[in-house]
C-alpha cells in the first residue's frame, strides 16, 4: 500500500511539473506578451522596453524558466502580470470555486445516474425504456449545449440567476446562512449543466454493469436460496456492479475539468477555467503556469480517489497488494 | 436506432452540401431592420380558416425602440418551390426577406447561416478526424506490432495525453499560436490541434487489437512464411481494427464539432466573416439575446442533433464492431459525455 502511494505521488508530482512547465514555455514562446496590448495604446517603445525588463520578459527563455522553477520548488509561483497579485492566492481562490462546482456536479450526477442505471439495467419494462431514452437525450447534451439551454430557461423564467457566483446584496441580506443559500442558488445552473450529460454517462455504464452482473451464477444461486430480489439487486449485486463506473471516475475528472471550463464561461462562474482562459489571452505566463499546476493537482487527486475507491469496493485488488505486486 | 442515427448524419451532411440550394440568402448579408427578427413559420391555414398552399406572413418592424415585430396578416406571401435553383423561397421578396429561423443580432438570416455554417463546422471536424485516425492508427499499429520498449513508450505517451483535459490542451495550443489569422490558416490550425489531442484513444484501441491479432495462428504463419513485419501490419493486422476505428471516427467527429463550437464561442476559433456553428453561438454569449431571441441558439440545437445521431449509432453497435472491440479498450458505451 505504501509503495503504491509513493508511486502515485511521484507520478502526480511529475504530472504537475510537466503540465505547468509546458504551459509556461508554451505561453513564453507564443508571439506577443503582456505588454503587446499597450503597443496600440500609444505607449512609447522605450516605456514598453522598460516594462518588459522590469517583468523579466527580455531574458532568454531558458533563464526565465530556470528562475521560475527555482522559485516554484519553494512554492512561490510568482506574481500575476495581469492582476499584480501573487499567483498562488489567485489560483487557490479560483480553484476552490471550480472544486465546489466539480464536486457538486459529480455528486449530483452520481446520485441521479447510479440508481437509474441499476433500475434500467435490471428490468425490461416501460420504466427502463423511458430511462434509456432520457439518458440518450441527456448524453447528447454536451455541457456547451446544456449550459446554454439552462441559461435560456433561467433567463426566461427568472427562477434562477443566469450567471456569477454571488449576488451583490447577499452578504448583507442574511449573514452566513443567507450567503450559503445564495451560493447554492447560483450553483444550481452550472452544476446541472455539467451533471446532466455526466449522469447519463454513469447511467449507461451502470446499466450495462448491472445487467451483466445479474447474469453471474452467484446471483441465480442466491435467488434460489431465497434472498429477496430487491435486496439482491440493491445490496449484493450493487457492489460488484460498481467496478466499471468507479474505474471511469479517474477519466471523468479530466472530462469534468473540460466540461466545467465551458460552463464557467457560459454562466460566468469565477473558476479556474475562466482564469486560465483570461491568462492565456493576455499572455500572463506565470498565471497560466499556476492554473495548469492546479489543474494537474486536480487530475492527480481524481486518479487517486478513483483508485482508492476501486480498492475499497473490490477486495481482490487488496489481496493483490498484499501479495506484493 | 442505428439506422435513425445514420439517417440523421446523412441529412446534416446533405444540408451542408446543398446549402446554396436551401436558401436564396447569403450567410453574411445584413438585412436592414431585421435585428433579432422572429422566425417566420410556414402556414397552411389562412386567416379565414381555409387550407391554402404553404405561405408566410411578412414581418415588419413595429417599434424600433422595443425591437417589436408584427406579422402582416392581411398580406400573406405564397412560397415558390424549386425555382431559380432554390428548394423553397418566397414568391415575392418585396415585402421583406423570409427568415425561417429569424434574424441574429445584426439582422442576418439565421437559417442561411446555419446551413452554410454546417459546411465549415463539418469540414473542420472531418479533417481533424482523419488526422486523428491517421496518427492514432500509425502509433497504435507500430506499438502493437513492435511490442517491447517502443510499445511501452508510445502507450505511456498516449496515456499521458489521454489524462489531460482535452479542452484545456486545445485552448492552450490555440491561444499560444497567433490569434488573428485568415480563415484558411485557422482551419488548418484548428484541425491540426484537434487531431493532435484526439489520437490517443484510437492508438490505444488499435494497439490492443493489433497486439492480440499478432499472436493468432495466421499471423504467426505469415511471419514464418517470410512476410515482412510492415506488410503483415498493413495487410492483415490493421484491417482487423476496422470496426473499432469506424466507431471511434463517429465519436471523434462529433467531439470535434463540439470543440470547434467551443473554441469559436470563446473567440479563439474562426474570425467573424467566416460562418460556423461556433461563430454563430457567439451571439448567444449575451444572456438577454438568449432570452429574447432563443432562435440564436439554433446552432446549439444542430450540435445536439449531430451528437444524438452519433450516440444512436454508437449505443447500438453493429455486431461486427462489437465483436472486434478489444477487451479493456475504451467502451463506446461511455459515449461523448466523458470525452470533451
Amino acid at each position: 500500500m505504501i509503495r503504491y502511494l509513493v508511486t502515485r505521488l511521484a507520478f502526480s508530482v511529475l504530472l504537475v511539473a510537466v503540465v505547468s512547465s509546458a504551459a509556461l514555455l508554451l505561453t513564453r514562446i507564443a508571439p506577443g506578451d503582456i505588454t503587446s496590448e499597450q503597443v496600440g495604446a500609444g505607449v512609447s517603445a522605450r516605456a514598453i522596453e522598460a516594462e518588459r525588463a522590469r517583468l523579466g520578459l527580455d531574458r532568454p527563455v531558458g533563464e526565465q524558466y530556470a528562475r521560475w522553477v527555482g522559485r516554484a520548488v519553494r512554492l512561490d509561483f510568482g506574481t500575476s502580470l495581469m492582476y499584480g497579485r501573487p499567483v498562488a492566492g489567485l489560483v487557490a481562490e479560483r480553484a476552490r470555486n471550480t472544486a465546489v462546482l466539480a464536486v457538486v456536479a459529480l455528486l449530483l450526477a452520481t446520485m441521479i445516474g447510479l440508481p437509474l442505471g441499476v433500475v434500467s439495467g435490471s428490468r425490461t419494462s416501460v420504466v427502463a425504456a423511458a430511462i434509456r431514452a432520457a439518458s440518450l437525450l441527456a448524453l447528447s447534451l454536451p455541457s456547451l449545449v446544456s449550459s446554454l439551454l439552462l441559461v435560456f430557461v433561467a433567463a426566461r423564467t427568472g427562477w434562477l440567476p443566469t450567471g456569477g457566483m454571488t449576488s451583490i446584496d447577499a452578504a448583507e441580506a442574511g449573514g452566513w446562512l443567507g450567503a450559503a443559500a445564495d451560493l447554492a442558488r447560483h450553483l444550481i445552473l452550472p452544476a446541472c449543466a455539467i451533471a446532466l450529460p455526466l449522469a447519463a454517462t454513469i447511467e449507461r455504464i451502470q446499466s450495462e454493469a448491472t445487467a451483466s452482473t445479474l447474469r453471474e451464477p452467484f446471483v441465480a444461486a442466491a435467488l434460489a436460496r431465497g434472498v429477496p430480489p430487491g435486496r439482491m439487486l440493491w445490496r449484493n449485486t450493487l457492489k460488484p456492479a460498481l467496478r466499471p463506473v468507479t474505474s471511469i471516475f479517474g477519466l471523468v475528472f479530466g472530462g469534468l475539468l473540460s466540461g466545467s471550463f465551458v460552463v464557467e464561461i457560459v454562466s460566468s462562474w469565477p473558476g479556474l477555467g475562466r482564469l486560465m482562459f483570461d491568462a492565456l489571452r493576455s499572455r500572463d505566463l506565470y498565471l497560466v503556469a499556476g492554473c495548469a499546476a492546479a489543474g494537474g493537482v486536480f487530475l492527480a487527486l481524481g486518479a487517486l480517489v478513483s483508485d482508492l475507491a476501486l480498492v475499497a469496493i473490490d477486495p481482490r485488488l487488496r489481496g493483490r497488494e498484499e501479495a506484493g505486486s | 436506432m442505428r439506422g435513425a442515427g445514420v439517417a440523421l448524419i446523412v441529412f446534416v451532411a446533405l444540408v451542408a452540401a446543398l446549402a446554396s440550394s436551401l436558401t436564396p440568402h447569403a450567410a453574411h448579408y445584413i438585412f436592414p431592420d431585421r435585428a433579432y427578427a422572429p422566425p417566420m413559420l410556414i402556414h397552411v391555414v389562412g386567416e379565414d380558416g381555409r387550407w391554402r398552399a404553404p405561405f408566410v406572413y411578412p414581418v415588419g418592424l413595429a417599434n424600433r425602440l422595443e425591437r417589436r415585430y408584427e406579422e402582416d396578416r392581411a398580406h400573406p406571401v405564397t412560397l415558390r418551390w424549386f425555382s431559380r435553383g432554390v428548394v423553397v423561397q418566397q414568391a415575392d421578396e418585396s415585402r421583406g426577406p423570409w427568415l425561417p429561423l429569424g434574424g441574429d443580432g445584426s439582422g442576418r438570416d439565421v437559417f442561411a447561416r446555419l446551413v452554410y455554417g454546417a459546411r465549415l463546422s463539418l469540414a473542420v471536424a472531418l479533417v481533424a478526424t482523419l488526422g486523428a485516425l491517421l496518427i492514432g492508427t500509425l502509433v497504435g499499429g507500430i506499438a502493437g506490432a513492435a511490442g517491447g520498449l517502443v510499445d511501452d513508450g508510445l502507450m505511456r505517451l498516449s496515456d499521458f495525453v489521454l489524462v489531460l483535459p482535452a479542452m484545456y490542451v486545445v485552448l492552450s495550443l490555440r491561444a499560444a499560436l497567433p490569434l488573428v489569422l485568415p480563415t484558411s490558416q485557422v482551419f488548418a490550425l484548428v484541425a491540426g490541434i484537434l487531431a493532435v489531442v484526439g489520437w490517443p484513444i484510437v492508438a490505444r484501441g488499435v494497439r490492443a487489437i493489433v497486439a492480440a491479432e499478432r499472436e493468432r495462428d495466421y499471423a504467426q504463419a505469415a511471419r514464418a512464411l517470410g512476410m515482412g513485419r510492415g506488410r503483415l501490419l498493413v495487410r492483415h493486422l490493421l484491417p482487423a481494427a476496422r470496426g473499432f476505428v469506424a466507431t471511434q471516427a463517429t465519436l471523434l467527429a462529433a467531439a470535434f464539432i463540439l470543440a470547434e463550437a467551443t473554441l469559436s464561442y470563446v473567440g479563439l476559433g474562426f474570425p467573424d466573416p467566416a460562418v460556423s456553428w461556433g461563430v454563430m453561438l457567439q451571439e448567444a454569449a449575451n444572456v438577454a439575446a438568449i432570452s429574447d431571441a432563443p432562435w440564436t441558439l439554433a446552432p446549439a440545437a444542430a450540435i445536439f442533433l449531430v451528437v444524438l445521431a452519433v450516440n444512436l449509432i454508437v449505443q447500438s453497435p453493429s455486431p461486427a464492431a462489437r465483436a472486434s472491440a478489444p477487451r479493456g479498450s475504451p467502451q463506446p458505451g461511455a459515449g461523448l459525455g466523458a470525452r470533451l
